[in-house]
């Protein structure tokens, strides 16, 4: 009885979840087979859009890892009020995306946000900068967004695994002779790897399937011009003139195979098997 | 020397940090006619705390908040519910599929309810549940079971079986083991996983915003949203609301923030 009760439950919640991928598929692929798949292909925003998506994860997940390699690389040193610096890093992972987004699109407004005031302020820019509603700029505004919400989870990964690395490496590199630098090239990174593959897959599944931050800033603009992979779905699903759900389904058939596949990259990577002989 | 002047680097990070959230407070605390001056300034003229009490007081916040809580404490229900004896049987036993249970958990962590979003509004669309609490619970409960099984997992596993043992010999049946030996070993798992289901629950917003399309019916992260549209803008307002969903938020999140990196890269190299 207690066994029942310890497998039924969770079977139950993940056949429930598992349910809401197959109805995706298994619904409309048996009813019009590849026509929705075909049509996809000829859809006019689908190259801007992959594009677009390729630009957004690209330089989300890029610009986190740098930036949190070295915040982890700055939290792993002792020093007065780290405290409170962790504790600032948890705000942004903890504040719900949607009121950040909502916070930004405040903070980038043409003329009340303060961003362009401290800019010009600062006699950085001349004048103010339509950042959500200029071509040239908004992408990059969702950006900075993007790798501001990522932040947090991605330094506590590397910082996880920096605290990991046993501090008789480096003595024995400093009894080599080995300098700074070339300790941290041939000692630090290398060691750090695992964490770093980590972080840069999970983040490349969250950044993928990221919605709030760019359904929000782009708001404003029409048509797909910002749109990624995942909001074009959305949109084509629910807000746009084509209404066309069998169409948005075969994009998130897309999606989701897309996300697979960096699943699988992550496995294969870890080595999670490992991880269940404990 | 050096110290100070990584305190001092230190601070700078913290306030870059909270420098959007501070903004967030300050816009809060001003009245209407403060948002449109330009240029804008940081610190309110006129302080407006009672631009919360407004706030509170709106029935259509009090609506969203419902909502939020009832979903949030539900799902989090059926995930410890769920999770608990899970984690338990799969941390103690080897049996036959474990390994490929495990696997599925770990895929469905990585995946978001976003790229499944339509797939989930027709499921609930033909089950006629669009617009209930059933659906958002069940929905966020299944998505964040992945975590809760892998972080208990791991808290299970690191229970000693001797005392399980003992326990056995003086007497106790499997279940009376279960719950009064080992649950409460596991308690700081238990409370991570509880306030992790939670706050993810309480932030969902795509799910939300498919599902809950009427107004007595949508949760606060889509609610709020209402305060600033294309007809009006109390960005205030809008802020003074969110900062009253994110402050609990954020201190129950520092609670379990030692525990938190380990469960959401579960399966990865130790």
């Amino acid at each position: 009885m207690l066994i029942g009760a310890v497998v039924l439950f969770p079977a139950v919640e993940l056949v429930r979840a598992s349910l809401s991928r197959y109805s995706i598929t298994g619904l409309y692929q048996g009813a019009v087979g590849g026509r929705n798949y075909a049509r996809l292909l000829q859809q006019d925003a689908l190259g801007p859009v992959a594009l677009n998506t390729l630009t957004w994860v690209g330089a989300v997940v890029g610009l986190t890892l740098v930036i949190s390699l070295a915040l982890a690389q700055f939290l792993d040193l002792e020093f007065p009020g780290r405290r409170l610096v962790r504790w600032a890093l948890i705000v942004p992972w903890a504040a719900s995306l949607i009121m950040t987004s909502k916070l930004f699109v405040w903070i980038y407004d043409y003329y009340f946000g303060l961003l362009n005031r401290a800019l010009v302020a600062l006699h950085v820019v001349r004048g103010p900068i339509d950042w959500l509603g200029d071509d040239r700029t908004v992408m990059g505004a969702m950006i900075g967004v993007g790798v501001f919400v990522s932040l947090p989870f991605t330094t506590y990964v590397l910082l996880a695994g920096l605290q990991s690395i046993p501090g008789e490496v480096y003595e024995a590199a400093r009894v080599d002779g080995a300098s700074g630098w070339r300790t941290y090239w041939a000692v630090t990174l290398p060691l750090l790897r695992p964490a770093l593959v980590v972080a840069a897959v999970l983040n490349l599944i969250y950044v993928f399937n990221s919605f709030p931050i760019v359904w929000t800033l782009n708001d404003r603009n029409p048509g797909f011009g910002h749109d990624t992979l995942i909001t074009y779905m959305y949109k084509i699903a629910f807000k746009s003139a084509l209404r066309d759900v069998g169409l948005a389904a075969a994009l998130g058939v897309v999606n989701v195979l897309l996300t697979l596949a960096a699943v699988l990259v992550y496995l294969n990577t870890v080595r999670w098997r490992e991880s269940f002989e404990a | 020397m050096r110290r100070a002047g990584r305190t001092v680097a230190g601070q700078l990070v913290a306030l870059a940090l909270l420098a959007p959230y501070l903004v967030m407070l300050l816009t809060a605390l001003k009245p209407e006619a403060e948002l449109r001056t330009s240029p804008p300034r940081l610190l309110p003229s006129d302080w407006q705390p009672g631009n919360f009490v407004t706030v509170l007081a709106d029935p259509g916040f009090q609506s969203w908040l419902r909502v939020s809580l009832v979903v949030a404490a539900l799902s989090t229900a059926l995930v410890v519910l769920a999770a608990v004896p899970a984690a338990y049987h799969t941390a103690r036993r080897r049996f036959r599929g474990r390994t490929a249970f495990l696997l599925l958990v770990l895929v469905t962590q990585m995946f978001s309810p976003t790229a499944l979003v339509v797939g989930l509004y027709r499921e609930f669309f033909e089950l006629d549940l669009v617009n209930t609490y059933s659906a958002l619970i069940l929905t966020n409960a299944a998505f964040n079971l992945a975590f809760a099984v892998w972080m208990l997992r791991a808290f299970f596993a690191s229970i000693p079986r001797e005392v399980e043992e003992a326990a056995a010999v003086d007497g106790c049946g499997r279940l009376r083991t279960l719950v009064s030996i080992v649950l409460p070993l596991a308690r700081p798992g238990i409370v991570t996983v509880v306030i992790f289901a939670f706050i993810a629950a309480w932030n969902e917003y795509v799910v939300a915003l498919t599902l809950m399309t009427d107004p007595d019916m949508k949760p606060l992260t889509v609610g709020i949203t209402s305060y600033v549209t294309a007809y009006v803008q109390h960005w205030n307002l809008l802020f003074a609301a969110s900062t009253l969903a994110i402050v609990p938020v954020v201190i129950l999140f520092a609670l379990i923030e030692p525990y938190l990196v380990a469960g959401l890269t579960a399966g990865s190299v130790k």
